[in-house]
């Protein structure tokens, strides 16, 4: 199909745009000399120059060539070398799937309920149901997420100490040293705190979009068409209104997915979770251009892969898009 | 009452709380309706007529607080819930809405929501309702229905949705149609086809329609009886024939008589109506019309009138009801001005030639690198003039090219194609100062008094603001502001008041006001009156005429509304897509019509006259306006032509392939092979 080709070339097109210029603000930005300077004993220039150059990131060579060797190796799937001298894939795929792990069930729990609470909340305008969710979530959307993580932090070990054995953990993935069914359930409460702290903001968020585009939806014409034909207020929210109102989530859904593997940085670290987001914190500190790098070319796949899912999903759902 | 009614509204009122008080928006009115007949409602915004007709169906918003009774087949509609009412919604009550555009659910195809009508009260396979649905298209006269079912609806014009509106209100064959400005959002061309198609409905179904209008012209046409309403109540209520050759009540005798019509060859000052309707917040104590009506006595502030018994078959709410004929026969009410007819200017001076005036957008495509692949010509090579002291006006349906060709005149830059002369100088010729000099002479009045006043600003700073430019000194800035609202019909006492203040109406005026501080010698007028009620639109009409005898001044105006343009104007040019196809002085233009669009446009145009306008014949076109991006070849109006239809092989050829050029025929300027003549 001649949309979904044309589509695909220009995901491709902005995925080299956007690597491009993060490769190079990165490789500008960053100063990975810094890491050795002022070390006890100091570290000689050659030394350094070496061990740089081993890294493909000695500020010595000129930029560009700096970013065709790094450009020649992404081509053949390798991401290089960490400023540790370890490999940059290694890194990348211990970390994906923590990060995954987190983010799928976060973000896909926060959606779901995000957009069930802004359609009851539209049909139930200024009701108690729409006002409580209301205030919530400005409250939640107000509050900086490390607070929101914290907090959770507290109360779980409240619950804890009253309940009297350890129901939730607040640091790692799961305890070390068990198997088996075990091993499950013990991932599964260090899981719920992260994936709380993501869900709680997923869902103020989108609960408010969702009321405000179905509100919109509710009042308007062919709605009541779809009442004059005779269908009861709620045969036509379902039949007619649902569809129309959670059509532009899809594409909002898929963005905010892509952007938030950057964006939980702060849920990882404080929870213990070595996800992309904490590695992205900690690269920067280590002045890490490659790292960097690999995880923009990461985030710009991921964002503008859930784009082009978002719209070819989009285009299924309406037909107005279809074949322009 | 020895016929039986479909449907009986009993003292309905409605109200809903606001915070600046309850509004009363229908005030104990009471109808009756009957089996096959065509009911107008007619009444200006805000009268209630949309309430009335969204409680007959039962679709109020939450809000509503209702009494009274709306019985259909002795059941009371009002007391029953949303899910045993929507049993007849669709079924025996069916409604047709104002905008085609946003009433169909646009991620569902035409057939599968005709079809849904058709299954919520039937028992029949999904198949079969897919199968009646395109039938009813077909019924609705939309080409290839039994492919079109499966189209969506922005695939469909706004002409061809409301076709799909009407067939989905047939679907069920339904004892009521409501139709609640069923043509108002559209193009008088298409208009005509979609009213007469409304008359058609109710003959295959046999069912009552209730055609809720503010356009006297469309009832005319098509209703039997008519019902008046002004500030929540009906006022006057009868057949139709009647009620418009001997109205009783002093709003609709002054409503039917400030209407200018298409086929009045003489001008004459439209009867105008002072103020403007009441706020359904704050209504007068007695009548509701008292603080507008001519024949208003102290007794009319005592009681509200109820809507009585009147010459048999009508009825009328009116406290001085049997006083009312003595009154207009006596002359004392409305009484018709004295024509002075415009100004018999001798100069034939041209203050402005526009001659082969192109304007073309680019057609873009593409998502990232976005490249032209053509042109679309908006205006193409029009030439027209304006002479002093006369009024230009330029008429056409939305799309035509009409304010494209205001905005190029009013850039005063050389144009992509052709010339345009402004006070004898080329604008391709002129200086920064000479531009700056020739904007003070040409100011622009848009159609929508509310968006171009900044609601901040007390209106006297508003009509100073144009003056401030041309540094005008203070002192003078004021007695020029007040004599300005004395001339537009103002208390130069309210210049420190704010637009919020004022009515539509008032707001016109004030706009027409500010674009006169300066004394322009040409007014470029962009459809003035069609954002303004009924019963003001003859003020600023009379208005409008006024300034021209007074000032001198000379129009450009552009309208899609012929009888406006009948009324005000003395010369002509019709469009159709980007050029003109006739023009000349319009007496003649409208008395004959040359070109074969010219006279199917008189023709769409309803005649607010029951008589006339149900005995003439009418030519209703087929199809909608083609787009300009894929403009017909040849003649751009072949392909809906009627003249064309009719004549051999040969000419018909001609007018697929050869464009016309204009010529004069029998003193007008047309392009057509084969003009029409007297
Ligand atoms: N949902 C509503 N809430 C408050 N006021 C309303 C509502 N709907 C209509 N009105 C008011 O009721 C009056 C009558 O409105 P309407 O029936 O829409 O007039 P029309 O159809 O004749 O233009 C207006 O003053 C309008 O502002
Ligand atoms: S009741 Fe009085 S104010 Fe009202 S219409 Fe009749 S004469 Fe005029
Ligand atoms: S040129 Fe032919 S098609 Fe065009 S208006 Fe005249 S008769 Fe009709
Ligand atoms: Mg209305």
């Amino acid at each position: 199909m001649g949309f979904i080709a044309k589509r695909f070339a220009n995901f491709l097109l902005l995925v080299i745009i956007a690597t491009t210029a993060g490769y190079l603000l990165a490789a500008s930005a960053l100063n990975p000399r810094e890491n050795f300077l002022g070390r006890n004993p100091p570290v000689p220039e050659n030394t350094i120059n070496s061990i740089l150059t081993q890294v493909n990131m000695n500020d010595q060579d000129p930029v560009l060539q700096r970013y065709g060797t790094w450009v020649g190796g992404v081509v053949k799937g390798d991401l290089g070398k960490t400023i540790f001298s370890e490999s940059v894939n290694e890194e990348f795929k211990n970390r994906i799937w923590v990060s995954f792990r987190l983010l799928i069930l976060g973000s896909i729990l926060g959606a779901v309920f995000g957009v069930l609470i802004g359609v009851i909340s539209a049909v139930r305008q200024y009701k108690f149901f729409d006002r409580t969710f209301g205030y919530s979530s400005y409250i939640i959307l107000s509050t900086p997420v490390f607070l929101i993580a914290i907090l959770l932090k507290f109360f779980a070990v409240f619950i804890n100490e009253k309940l009297g054995f350890t129901l939730f953990y607040t640091v790692g993935l799961n305890t070390p040293e068990i198997s088996g069914f075990e091993l499950f359930v013990n991932s599964l409460q260090h899981m719920i705190l992260p994936t709380l702290s993501l869900t709680l903001g997923g869902i103020a968020f989108y609960s408010r979009w969702q009321r405000n585009s179905m509100l919109d939806v509710l009042g308007s014409d062919h709605l009541r068409t779809a009442r004059a034909k005779g269908l009861t207020k709620r045969q036509a929210l379902f039949k007619h209104g649902l569809r129309v109102a959670v059509l532009p989530m899809a594409t909002f859904f898929a963005y905010s997915f892509g952007l938030l593997i950057a964006g939980a940085a702060f849920t990882e670290s404080i929870f213990g979770w070595y996800g992309m987001g904490e590695w992205f914190i900690r690269a920067v500190n280590t002045n890490d251009i490659n790292s960097v790098s690999a995880i923009v070319l990461f985030t710009a796949i991921l964002v503008l892969f859930a784009g082009f899912l978002a719209d070819v999903l989009t285009a299924a759902l309406d037909p107005r898009v279809r074949i322009r | 009452m020895k016929k039986t009614l479909v449907l009986q509204i009993k003292s309905l009122s409605v109200t809903f709380p606001s915070e600046s008080g309850t509004v009363n928006a229908v005030r104990n009115v009471s109808l009756d309706i009957f089996p096959g007949e065509v009911l107008g409602v007619v009444g200006e915004s805000g009268s209630g007529k949309s309430v009335l007709s969204l409680s007959t169906i039962g679709l109020l918003p939450n809000s509503a607080r209702v009494s009274g009774e709306i019985l259909l087949d002795g059941k009371n509609l009002l007391q029953l819930s949303d899910q045993e009412m929507s049993k007849h919604r669709g079924r025996d009550i069916a409604m047709v809405f104002q905008d085609p555009l946003s009433a169909l659910n646009p991620v569902q195809t035409i057939g599968h929501q005709i079809a849904e009508a058709l299954l919520i009260h039937q028992e029949i396979s999904y198949d079969d309702a897919l199968k009646r649905a395109g039938e009813l298209l077909d019924e609705m006269r939309i080409p290839r229905p039994f492919e079109r079912v499966k189209s969506y609806p922005h695939e469909f014009s706004g002409g061809m949705r409301q076709r799909v509106m009407i067939a989905l209100a047939i679907a069920n064959a339904p004892k009521i149609i409501l139709a609640d400005e069923p043509s108002t959002a559209l193009d008088v061309t298409v208009q005509a086809q979609v009213l007469e198609l409304l008359k058609r409905a109710s003959q295959l179904t046999g069912a009552a329609v209730v055609l809720v209008t503010h356009d006297m012209g469309v009832v005319a046409g098509l209703a039997d009886r008519i019902a008046i309403m002004y500030a929540g109540k009906i006022v006057e209520e009868g057949p139709i024939e009647k009620v418009f050759e001997n109205p009783a009540m002093p709003y609709t005798i002054g409503l039917i008589r400030s209407i200018p019509r298409v086929d009045e060859s003489e001008k004459r000052r439209l009867v105008s109506i002072a103020g403007s309707p009441p706020s359904p917040v704050a209504l007068p104590p007695g009548c509701a019309f008292a603080p507008r009506c001519p024949a208003y006595t102290e007794i009319c502030d005592s009681k509200v009138p109820d809507l009585e018994a009147f010459e048999g078959d009508r009825s009328v709410a009116c406290l001085r009801k049997d006083e009312i004929a003595g009154l207009v026969s006596a002359g004392r009410l409305y009484p018709t001005e004295v024509t002075k007819g415009h100004v018999k200017s001798t100069s034939d001076v041209k203050l402005l030639e526009v001659s082969n005036l192109s304007k073309s957008f680019p057609l873009l495509k593409g998502n990232v690198f976005r490249r032209r692949v053509g042109s679309v010509y908006a205006v193409d090579k029009i030439s027209f003039t304006l002479e002093q002291g006369k009024c230009l006006a330029i008429v056409g349906e939305s799309g035509c090219g009409k304010t494209t060709t205001l905005l190029e005149v009013m850039n005063l830059v050389a144009p992509e194609n052709g010339r345009i002369v402004v006070f004898g100088k080329n604008v391709s010729e002129l200086s920064k100062s000479e531009r700056l000099a020739i904007r003070k002479d040409l100011q622009i009045v848009f159609q929508d008094p509310f968006a171009s006043l900044d609601p901040r600003l007390p209106i006297g700073e508003a009509i100073m603001e144009p003056m401030e430019v041309f540094s005008v000194s203070k002192s003078e800035q004021l007695t020029r502001m007040q004599e300005l609202l004395e001339l537009v019909g103002l208390n130069p006492a309210h210049a420190n008041r704010f637009p919020s203040e004022f009515s539509g109406g008032q707001r016109q005026r004030i706009v027409i006001a500010r674009a006169l501080a300066l004394n322009p010698k040409i007014l470029i007028l962009d459809e003035p009156v069609s954002a303004l009620d009924v019963s003001v639109r003859a003020g600023v009409l009379n208005l409008l005429a006024e300034l021209q005898e007074k000032l001198g001044i000379s129009y450009l105006f552009v309208s899609h509304d012929l009888a406006v343009v009948q009324h005000v104007a003395d010369y002509v040019a019709v469009m159709y897509l980007g050029s003109i196809v006739e023009s000349g002085a319009v007496a003649q233009v409208f008395n004959s019509p040359h070109h074969p669009y010219t006279k199917a446009l008189l023709s769409a145009v309803p005649i607010p006259d029951p008589k006339v306008e149900k005995s003439r014949e009418r030519i209703i076109l087929e199809g909608e306006l083609p787009s300009p991006i894929n403009p017909p070849s040849g003649c751009r109006f072949h392909n809906r032509c009627f003249v064309t239809k009719a004549r051999s092989e040969t000419d018909q050829a001609k007018c697929a392939s050869e464009r016309p050029e204009l010529r004069i025929v029998e003193g007008a300027e047309v392009s057509c092979h084969f003009p029409l003549l007297k």
